[in-house]
């Protein structure tokens, strides 16, 4: 199936859900509200017809008012692909998790988490990944500021200048 | 040499008992041993820190913590140009640096319609390849240190060095090779290289058959891979698994043959798939095994892609290459290929200026390793070192 | 003879004990030379090839003397006593069971008429030393060593005491002269071709064998070497030394070595003719001459033993390692059963004979 079948498919099966076809990208895209992408994610796992057994990669970007996060899908047995983006708020990131739908979103979540800062609701594990776990902000995002120090570590960067005072001054 | 052995689990851990064991480690603490398997370990190929938690030697629990190695990639690929990220997605996963060039740059010649001439997409190929056959090198070298066996280690390390010493005639670097570039290469091919290439792919033809002689069928090395850290189909899929891994759980899948990139459709090949040949489908063994032949099947590539470019009229390998990238087109795109470790994946965001508005890599060993926290309880201390050993991490890909 | 019974039977103690620690540590320094050289060797490289000039002969000595340099770190939550009792307790047992090591017809330290069963007591001192080890590091990866220790050298010295009552069985005593000098006359008469001279007969040939091969291999696991080198583990638990530094690491290293000479002399004396040649016309009788007598008997003994000590390096560079479990199904499914069947139809045929 391509994209526009497979978003047909779901507007049958979700007539009422708001999802969207962005056809501006090079590769067309199903923007889904917050609301339904868990039930939209298990449909496209679980239904034979399109039988999304793979979550390729899961995106976080960093859009200015919105943050998004894309879900790119393949289909092993159908050999088909699909794109889903979920759009919030900045100010309200929260996004259900689709952890319980492909275990591989478990770690990819926790980096969204981690780097850009979106919550993933009901993720069994929510913590930070790559970064320590008392680290401020997230990084990822356009307007991140990093912290003066961490654990007595300076984390602005030094210039030369600074390292010949210090050196003057023992 | 290949006669079956029943499922043999050690100490006999059903998945009843285990079940068990698991939940009573989580109701009480203290009662078991808690280990942290790392930060500095010498069988977690990095900066891997594994927390165990064990009852005697058997593992009821792993939870497996990174980012130590963690260097901002995408970050740093946000504030830098287009091409400038090239060099950077080599320290993505050090020991496969063409096979990154070459994902990264694919990725942005499709957002931007760049097409190669055929001559340079062989030449990539023929780099990729080369450089696959030194990642499995270093992958079951170590694996064999881990396992215990030195000597296979330095062997292996040894034929990777010839590769080494290819693409420093190459392209100036061993390790670290800036070679593929987005719309060509950053050289054209040496007088002679191909030669050596042809030289080098004779001489380790015999070599793979004399491994296979001197650890892959070692009595003591099958016993501890065979039904060992057993990684079935069904859990590959759910966890995005990929690469070799998914290939020795007896999946017939190569991003090279399904999503043909490269002229790869143009090129020779079998896919080797695990066949549960000492034990279970999927178990340590296979992984092994799968990247073993995977070396031979590199060889068949390199050998016909040498071929055609004996043939081919030289041309300008940097002539597809745009004079500025401060105008791109804008959009959005994931382009994924075949890794030495897995699928290598770039969502690129472009929104049309000379610096990407993001990059997310999706990379092979992040997704691979997170299979481990399934697949560790029940294991002995000695089985988590064949596992992390098998799923081939690189903890640079891993933090990126 | 009677110049050597002349002297004083402390002094001679004393000569001879300074002798053997002296020999035990130039043994040590050559080992560690020779494993490189035999890993070099099986890694189709070089080895060290710099220090001293004649193919790195003097890089030992310059480790040695590195590790008595460096820094002796003690971690702060270690137990301090033992500790620093591990290594010493270590390298004593291992250097005790030398007392009865027969080098020569003359050349040993003491003939105990309980010779062999000193040294399956003493050696087994071992075990407590690594469990020492590794409980007082206070570190959970050296303490893995150490149980791992406990379990296998305690598990192997079942097969070992039992492979080595075979040779025991033939010539009736527990004294290591009386069992070497059974197997004098030529490598036919040795203990593991079925000693014709001793009590026993043909018959027995196969089974001294598999004796033999049985005390190797469970050997092989008493002194930690691959492929039963878990305690040590490099890649898996590191092992029970895995705090310890400097000299202190250097004594379980010296001690390692010692054992690896320990188990292959035994293996010597009472399976391969001790200081007896190959063949009768390559040794010297006491009676022609004492001193020349008692050389060749320690050229012999020495290079069978350094033949054996050969052959656990190329092991250690060829094999991979097992795993626990492996380990004891190795140990108690096999060795064992193999080796009371053994004892029992040495025994029979004995009793026949």
């Amino acid at each position: 199936m391509t994209q526009s079948e497979i978003f047909a498919y779901l507007q049958t099966s979700f007539p009422d859900a708001g999802l969207v076809l962005d056809e501006t990208q090079p590769e067309p895209l199903i923007v889904v509200p917050r609301e339904q992408l868990l039930d939209v994610a298990r449909l496209l796992n679980a239904d034979e017809q399109l039988h999304f057994e793979c979550l390729m990669c899961l995106t976080s970007i960093d859009m200015g008012e919105e943050l998004h996060a894309v879900y790119n899908l393949y289909s092993m047995k159908h050999d088909h692909k699909c794109t889903l983006r979920c759009r919030v708020n900045r100010e309200d990131p929260v996004i259900p998790s689709v952890s319980s739908v492909w275990a591989t979103a478990d770690w990819h979540e926790r980096e969204a988490y981690d780097l850009m800062g979106i919550t993933f609701e009901g993720h069994p594990d929510p913590r930070r990944i790559l970064l320590p776990d008392d680290w401020e902000g997230h990084p990822l995002r356009k307007d991140y500021q990093p912290q003066k120090e961490w654990h007595g570590i300076p984390l602005e960067a030094v210039q030369p200048e600074d390292l010949e005072k210090k050196r003057e001054n023992g | 040499m290949s006669e079956k052995r029943e499922l043999n689990l050690p100490l006999g851990p059903t998945p009843e008992k285990m079940q068990a064991a698991y939940a009573a480690a989580d109701q009480m603490p203290g009662e078991f041993m808690h280990v942290q398997m790392g930060p500095q370990h010498p069988a977690t190929h990095g900066v891997l820190r594994v927390e165990i938690e064990t009852d005697g030697e058997m593992i009821l629990k792993g939870t497996p913590h990174i980012g130590y190695l963690h260097r901002c990639f995408e970050k740093v690929a946000e504030n830098i140009t287009w091409p400038q990220i090239v060099p950077f997605t080599d320290r993505l996963d050090y020991c496969s640096s063409m096979n990154n060039n070459l994902g990264w740059s694919l990725a942005c010649e499709k957002l931007f319609g760049i097409e190669v001439s055929e001559r340079v997409q062989t030449i990539r190929v023929l780099a990729a390849e080369l450089n696959r056959i030194a990642n499995h090198c270093v992958a079951l070298g170590s694996y064999s240190l881990d396992i215990g066996a030195w000597t296979p280690f330095l062997l292996l390390f040894q034929e990777r060095e010839h590769i080494l010493d290819l693409f420093e005639e190459l392209c100036g670097g061993r390790l670290l090779l800036n070679y593929i570039w987005i719309g060509g290469l950053s050289h054209d091919i040496p007088d002679g290289w191909l030669k050596k290439v042809r030289d080098f792919t004779e001489y380790m033809k015999p070599k793979v058959p004399e491994l296979n002689q001197l650890l892959s069928y070692n009595k003591i090395f099958t016993e501890r891979l065979a039904n060992v850290a057993v990684i079935p189909a069904d859990v590959c899929l759910q966890y995005g698994v990929t690469g070799p891994n998914l290939r020795g759980a007896g999946v017939k899948w190569d991003l090279r043959k399904s999503e043909p990139y490269s002229g790869y459709e143009t090129y020779d090949f079998d896919i080797p798939v695990g066949t549960g040949e000492m034990g279970q489908v999927g178990d340590a063994f296979d992984r092994y095994m799968v990247r073993v032949h995977e070396i031979e099947q590199s060889l068949r590539i390199i050998e016909q892609a040498a071929g055609r470019l004996e043939k081919m009229p030289g041309d300008d390998v940097q002539a597809a290459i745009p004079r500025t990238f401060a105008k791109v087109p804008a959009g959005e795109i994931y382009f994924r290929t075949e890794q030495p470790k897995g699928e290598l994946g770039f969502y690129i965001v472009s929104n049309g200026k000379s610096k990407p508005q993001r990059v997310k890599c999706r990379a092979p060993s992040f997704s691979n390793l997170c299979v481990l926290s399934k697949v560790a309880p029940g294991l002995l201390i000695a089985d988590m070192v064949a596992l992390i050993g098998s799923i081939d991490i690189v903890l640079g890909d891993v933090d990126r | 003879m009677n110049l050597f019974h002349q002297i004083p039977l402390e002094i001679r103690w004393v000569v001879y004990v300074v002798a053997m620690i002296v020999f035990v540590s130039l043994f040590a320094l050559f080992a560690i030379w020779l494993e490189r050289k035999v890993a070099a060797w099986a890694q189709d490289r070089m080895g060290p090839m710099e220090t001293g000039g004649f193919h790195g002969w003097s890089q030992t000595i310059a480790d040695m003397i590195k590790l008595l340099l460096k820094e002796d770190i003690i971690p702060d939550a270690a137990d301090r006593g033992l500790f620093k009792l591990a290594p010493y307790i270590v390298f004593t047992s291992s250097f005790a069971a030398f007392a009865v090591l027969p080098f020569a017809a003359n050349l040993i330290g003491s003939d105990l008429n309980i010779g062999i069963y000193y040294i399956v007591a003493v050696s087994s001192l071992v075990v407590i030393s690594i469990i020492m080890a590794g409980w007082a590091s206070n570190n959970k990866w050296s303490l893995y060593g150490g149980m791992r220790a406990a379990s296998q050298m305690i598990s192997y010295e079942i097969p070992v005491a039992l492979s080595l009552l075979v040779p025991i069985l033939l010539v009736g005593s527990l004294s290591m002269q009386d069992l070497v000098k059974v197997q004098a006359g030529g490598f036919w008469n040795w203990t593991i071709f079925g000693n014709a001279l001793g009590r026993g007969s043909i018959l027995q040939l196969p089974f001294t064998i598999v004796a033999f091969i049985i005390y190797f291999w469970a050997s092989l696991a008493e002194v930690n070497r691959v492929p039963f080198d878990l305690p040590e583990g490099e890649s898996e638990i590191i092992g029970f030394h895995v705090e310890y530094s400097a000299m202190r690491f250097g004594m379980f290293f010296f001690a390692e070595f010692a054992n690896m000479f320990l188990v292959s002399g035994v293996a010597v004396a009472l399976f391969l003719g001790g200081w007896h040649a190959p063949f009768p016309f390559l040794e010297v009788s006491a009676e022609t001459s004492l001193i020349w007598c008692n050389v060749i008997g320690t050229f012999w003994f020495i290079g069978k033993a350094l033949i054996l000590v050969f052959i656990q390096m190329w092991l250690r560079w060829t094999l991979p390692r097992l795993r626990v479990d492996q380990l004891m199904h190795v140990c108690w499914k096999v060795f064992l059963p193999f080796s009371f069947a053994n004892v029992l139809i040495v025994s029979l045929l004995v009793v026949i004979s």
